[in-house]
């Protein structure tokens, strides 16, 4: 059996696992699927939670860090960013 | 503007003439050459020429003249072909290096000459992107963000974007080569009330610039609006608008001293 990794990475309204899905990316080892950027208006869940639900497995969250002095209000990348794994048979 | 200030775009959708679009697929596919950074319009696009035609279409002049004022230099141009199941789409970006700029803003003119269907990958942009502050294809990382836009347009579909705005082109899964046709203009002047702003008291403008979008973190979504005000101060000269009370509030600090 050959095993690879199908990797889905979640942006997420708040800090918690189970808020609403924002954004989504998909990147798929097994070479079956080639998602990219603007393929679905459709999040595959609706929160970080219900991908475990569906077997997802999350082995990154991203980190909470204060602003940097005087950067208070600047406004950059997606903050609440959440990596989930699955480990599929690739035949 | 409002609407532009909020979403980082403007779309005119079909005020190319048929005539001219055609033209355009006729000549877009050999590429069209460069031009010198800052090149004045007159010397970059010769009267007559098809990029002067098009700059001169009322509805495009007079946006361009609302956003940039007169007189904008030509950064450069570029012809984006998006080739029939070519299988991968551009990374989401800015263009350029980063621009920081929080008073002035260039702005992208992105000319569609055919109709653009879904599956064409027309070019995908996030509203309410423009004022990240994100270098370039940084952002490669995010495939969809919700209410995410694809453009799906007719023919002669003219869109001006601000030039922090996140934006690619989308993977061309039809049989079709598809074409757009791109101008990055940087102003001459003070980007100050250069439209008509008969209805700036209106209503429907403080609406227009509370705007969210679905993919805004509520918290970081609160800042939007926050540099949103700022710019809109920018634009208009009014120090004292606000939103909300949240610049009003945070920039109080008040010097008098209690007798």
């Amino acid at each position: 059996m050959t095993t690879r990794q199908q990797v889905l990475v979640l942006y997420l309204a708040t800090s918690a696992l189970d808020s609403p899905v924002v954004g989504w990316s998909v990147y798929d080892g097994t070479g079956r699927t080639s998602p990219t950027t603007g393929d679905s208006d459709e999040p595959p869940y609706k929160s970080g939670v219900d991908a475990l639900r569906d077997g997802w497995r999350l082995f990154q969250a991203a980190q909470l860090i204060p602003p940097y002095p005087g950067s208070e209000y600047d406004v950059s990348f997606l903050k609440h960013e959440f990596f989930f794994e699955k480990l599929v048979d690739a035949g | 503007m409002a609407h532009f200030v909020a979403h980082g775009s403007l779309r005119l959708d079909a005020v190319v003439p048929a005539e001219m679009n055609a033209e355009a697929i006729g000549f877009l596919g050999r590429g069209v050459p460069g031009v010198p950074y800052g090149s004045a319009v007159a010397d970059a696009y010769p009267e007559g020429s098809f990029a002067r035609r098009l700059l001169d279409i009322p509805a495009v002049a007079g946006a361009l003249r609302s956003l940039v004022g007169p007189d904008p230099r030509v950064d450069h141009h570029a012809v984006h072909v998006r080739e029939p199941r070519e299988g991968a789409a551009q990374p989401l970006h800015g263009d350029a290096i980063i621009d920081v700029r929080t008073d002035a803003f260039d702005v992208q003119l992105m000319y569609y000459p055919q109709d653009v269907t879904l599956d064409m990958g027309g070019t995908l942009s996030v509203p309410g992107s423009h004022l990240r502050r994100t270098n370039e294809t940084d952002t490669g990382r995010y495939q969809n963000l919700l209410g995410q836009s694809r453009l799906v347009c007719p023919a002669g579909t003219v869109v001006f974007l601000h030039h922090g705005l996140w934006h690619g082109g989308r993977r061309n899964d039809s049989d079709a080569v598809r074409y757009m046709f791109k101008i990055r203009f940087n102003p001459t002047v003070r980007q100050r009330r250069l439209w008509d702003t008969s209805a700036l008291g209106d209503p429907r403008v403080a609406e227009e610039l509370s705007t969210t979008f679905p993919w805004y973190e509520p918290a970081t979504g609160r800042l939007e609006i926050y540099n949103r005000v700022l710019l809109w101060r920018s634009l208009t000269g009014d120090e004292s608008f606000d939103l909300e009370h949240w610049v009003t509030r945070v920039s109080n600090r008040p010097q008098e001293r209690v007798a």
